[in-house]
Order: C-alpha cells, then structure tokens, then sequence
C-alpha cells in the first residue's frame, strides 16, 4: 500500500503475492480469483476504507460477475478480492451448504483459486453467507463476507438518495424511529424480524444484511472480521472485531430475539435458528436446524457420545 | 417558556425585539419573480397576515421566512433566547435542527405536511424522535395528549391520516408542528377546502392556540374573513411586492392601495 507512485511500475501478473514461481493453481485463461489485480486493489482500497469507518457505505465500482444480481454479486468481488491460495473458504445460503447458490459459489473458487472449501464453520478462514450468521461462534483468524441486497437500511422510509446521505451524515437518525414506533403501535411489539437496523459503534446506522433478528446479537463484538458487500448497489460496508453493534430499540420496548416452543426435529437443538418446513399437504410439519453445519455436528457428536457409553 | 427561566426584564426587553425579521427578500423562479425586495417584522405573540390573488408571491414568501426554500437574495433572521441566527447563513445541519424545534408548517395540502402511511401517533412523534426521544410509552402518551389538544379522538391515534377528514387532517398537522413546543408557526391558507362549521371550528383552535402558546404566526390566505379573524396585522401582496401593510382592520377598512380597495371589495358576501 505504501508503494512510491512511479519508483517502480506494477507487473500485473506478479502483483498480489500469490503468482510467485507459478505455483498458482487457477483456471487456465484466467487470473486467481477470477478478477484482476486492479480490481482486487479497487476493492481493498474500499474494504480498508470501509473497515476504518465501521458501518459507514462505501460506493465502489462494482464489476458485472458470471452470477446474476442478487445472487451474491457484491459478496463473490470482496470473497475474490480478500482470497489466497491458502484460504479455506465456506459458503452458506440461509444457513445450508448444500444449497444451489453455495455449492456453485463454493466450485467457482475451488476452480478460479484452487482453495480449499470445507462445509466446516470451524475448518473455513473465510465464510461468504447469504441472510445468516453460522451457529458457531467466529474466531479473530476468520472472516465473514455478507451478501447484500439493499445496503441502505433508511430505503423504505426515504426514497431519496441525497437525504438518505445527509441523515447518515448528520446521524440525524429520528426517522428510523418512525418505522419502530408504526411496528410497536401496529403489533405490540417490533414486528422486524430480519435485516434488523443496528447502530455501529455508536454513530452508523447500518442493514445487517437480510439476517433474521436472531443472529443479530451475533454481531456485537464478533472476533472475526464482518464485511457487507452490495454489487448491484455498488456498495461495501465493515464492522472490524470487536465493533460494538447494537440493535435500535425503545427504552421500554427493548429488542427481543425469536423463541421457538420446538427443538430442531433432526439433532434437538434448542439453542439455533429453526426453520419451519412443512413435510405433507395435511398440515404436517416440522422445526430444523437453518445452519446445516451445525446440525449435522451436534447429530455426529450425539452418535459418538452414543457409541462411547456402549 | 423561552422566558420563563429569565427575569422579566428580559422578557420585556425580548418583546422589544421582533422573533422574525425578513430583510428585503426576493427569490426568483429563473426570469419569474416569486417575491421581490420583501422586508417585514413579526413580534413576539403577533398573527400576521398575508393576503393576495394567486400568483401574488405569498406561498413563496412563506416558503423563504419558514426555511423551507433558500431565497435568491435577502436574509431571514430568527431570535431565539436573546441570540439572532441568520437562517440561510446556519449550515444546513443546524437549520434543520432549529426548524423542527422552533417552527412549525401548515401546509395548505395536509400531504406535504403528514406522512400518509404512518399513523396519526407516529407522526405527533416524529419530531419528538427526531429530538431523542426514545420511549415509546413517553411517546404514546405526548401524542394522545396533542390529539386531544386539537380536538382530535384519542381513539384515532393509531389509524392512518388516509383515513381522516381535510379538517382532521389539518388539526393533525397542527398537532405534528406544535407538539416541540415550537414559538414561529407557519400557517399556508390552513382552511382552504374545508367547509364553513369545519373552518370556524378551526380558526378557533388556531387562535386559542395562539393565545395559549404565546405562538407568532405568519399565516398566508386569499380569504379575507379568515384573516379577519385571526390576524392582527396585514400584508397585501401583488406581483411579489407589498403594496400595503397595516393593522388588520385598517387595511381591511379602510384600504389604501387601488388593489387592495379591488380585493376587498370582490369580496363575496354571503
């Protein structure tokens, strides 16, 4: 970052530290990670911007990707951007690995990068999610990587970009209280059950991306590092470890997390994200884990303890 | 209240001392004048009027004094607690902050004033919120309170201001504008459109709001009887200028200017 402008021209091929002695394994045709160096740059240079002012959006050039809006444009340029070779990468889509967009996203740069996938929470250095936050608890070596659809979480109470701008410069913030007061007045209670505004480190109000309110807490003082990214919005946004991330609520309406009555009907957790599936056309149906991983790791370690203590 | 904490000798001194003052103010619309070298003084407890055909200047003229639109030329200054500001010399942060707790807006048509997809409560709260307000209980309780100030029922604190009267939607801007307590009201032909017993009704609540929140009010309408009823002095404008100005029976007796003697006596006499 340091570089004297001029002193030395850039090789594009070398740059980036990972194409020294060729030992570089890509798809032949293409650079590391798909794009080129001096996007990779363009996107660091914002995602150090972005980590320097937490919760703050930064616009960025956001490059057309070989996905569709949507689909995880914003949150494939930071994973490809902040990627090495000896990376280890996941990627969830509502909490599963097995879902069409993770798997895809997971071969793309198993064959542009050559890394390492794992469905692993604990196993992966970098974690791209779409609308959750793994059960796991993160570590300071990892890093979570956001999909984001509308990075702006004043959007549907101010239409205006160049207002939106001035509230969020101001922190004149009065108005997404509007919003919370109309949720309490009209159910009781705050009826916002995920992309849950939350205030970073007490100045930014910031869209946590579609993450239901669960997770929410989560983000409070996450060892790993947090970045957002919105390709079709063209905008990345941070919270480095240990940022406070506090939910707006009422004084005395205080935030609340979703409760469910049920365990997860495959491994009996209590504790995780439940989704509701219905399994019949009569009304049957049945509570299970959303983060794929962890369930299947609680139901591995159940059957060890179960063959132990025969 | 902005006196209360003072000796009442800087009240009297204060009353001395006008809480608006435009300094020859014109603002135009490329080669169209809106208003043109418009100077004038409110003092402390006044209505005044401005009266005018359409097309006079008078919506722009409020729009410049109630810092809503940056005029062309001119200064708009508002005291507040012995200290003048410049209202288009403040950065734009500080004057949104000091027109949400020192002025208030009522617009003719209640959408540019109301949020019509947020309740009635949410937006008696919206400027509370705005201020810091953070209690949803303290909130609730503020805003059943205005709704009954402007004769509002308090059962109607949670439906949508789609659902309400002209004349409720009105009585809810009021409500909006004055529930920080504000001391400069702006009030932009506020009974257009309403029919006669729903316009006596609120010419009422305005003037014993008035009175009760020792407000000064700057109030523009092409309808004479209602500027009979509430103001204290007049303004008469004609092509963005003033051509006349005086205490409000005079002027409205006893016109000078060949134009206002045309307005008041078109009047329409029922």
């Amino acid at each position: 970052m340091s570089r004297t402008p001029g002193l030395t021209v850039p090789n594009r091929s070398t740059e980036g530290g990972y194409a020294r002695g060729g030992a570089l394994k890509g798809l032949p045709g293409y650079n590391f990670a798909f794009l080129d160096e001096v996007t990779k740059r363009m996107i660091r240079r914002t995602l150090l911007k972005a980590v320097a002012i937490p919760g703050h959006q930064i616009p960025f050039a956001s490059r057309e990707m070989p996905l569709p809006y949507g689909w995880g444009t914003g949150g494939i340029q930071i994973t490809a951007s902040i990627i090495g070779p000896d990376d280890v990468l996941k990627v969830i889509d509502q909490g599963a690995d097995d879902t069409t967009n993770a798997v895809s996203i997971r071969s793309f740069f198993r064959k542009t990068a050559g890394v390492a996938t794992t469905t692993r929470t604990g196993e992966a250095t970098v974690i791209q999610t779409r609308h959750r936050i793994p059960e796991q608890p993160l570590r300071e070596d990892q890093i979570l990587v956001y999909q984001v659809p509308i990075p702006e979480p004043l959007r549907f109470i101010e239409p205006r970009e160049e207002e939106c701008g001035k509230v969020h410069a101001w922190a004149d913030y009065g108005i997404m209280y509007v919003k919370l007061y109309e949720d309490v007045a009209r159910t009781g209670r705050i009826a916002t059950t995920f992309d849950y505004p939350v205030v970073v480190n007490g100045r930014y109000v910031m869209s946590p991306s579609p993450i239901p309110k669960f997770d929410t807490p989560k983000m409070h003082r996450m060892p790993a590092l947090q970045l957002f990214g919105a390709g079709r919005e063209k905008r990345i946004y941070a919270v480095p470890p240990y940022t406070d991330v506090k939910p707006l609520d009422f004084e005395d309406v205080p935030f609340e997390i979703e409760r469910w009555s049920r365990c997860c009907a495959l491994c009996g957790a209590t504790e995780h994200y439940l989704d509701e599936i219905v399994t019949d056309d009569v009304g049957g149906r049945r509570f299970v884990c959303s983060d794929s991983d962890a369930c299947a790791q609680r139901r591995a370690k159940a059957a060890r303890d179960l063959s132990g203590n025969s | 209240m902005a006196f209360s904490s003072e000796s009442s000798n800087q009240a009297e001194w204060a009353a001395k001392e006008p809480v608006l003052r435009a300094v020859r103010l014109s603002h135009f619309y490329g080669q169209r004048v809106g208003c043109a070298g418009v100077s004038l003084d409110l003092w402390p407890g006044e209505v005044l009027g401005i009266v005018g055909e359409s097309g006079s200047g008078k919506s722009t003229l409020l729009r410049c004094l109630s810092g809503w639109q940056e005029p062309s030329q001119g200064r708009v200054q508002i005291r507040r607690e012995g200290e003048v500001l410049d209202l288009y010399a403040l950065e734009e942060s500080v004057r949104r902050r000091l027109l949400r707790t020192q002025i208030g807006v009522v617009f003719q048509r209640a959408e540019e004033g109301v949020r019509m997809r947020v309740s009635a409560g949410g937006n008696i709260g919206e400027r509370l919120m705005a201020e810091g307000m953070r209690h949803y209980g303290r909130l609730r309780e503020s805003a059943r309170r205005w709704m009954e100030r402007v004769e509002l029922d308090p059962a109607r604190l949670d439906d949508l201001p789609c659902t309400y009267s002209g004349g409720m939607l009105q009585r809810l801007q009021i409500a909006k504008n004055l529930v920080t307590e504000p001391r400069l009201l702006f009030l932009d032909e506020p009974t257009t459109g309403l029919d006669v017993s729903v316009q006596a009704r609120l010419l009422d609540l305005l003037r014993r709001l008035v009175r009760e929140m020792n407000l000064s009010v700057v109030m523009v309408t092409h309808d004479l009887a209602v500027a009979r009823v509430l103001a204290h002095r007049l303004l008469v404008m004609m092509g963005g200028q003033v051509v006349e100005e005086g205490l409000m029976d005079r002027v409205l007796d006893d016109p000078q200017h060949p134009y206002t003697q045309l307005l008041v006596s078109s009047r329409l006499v029922a």
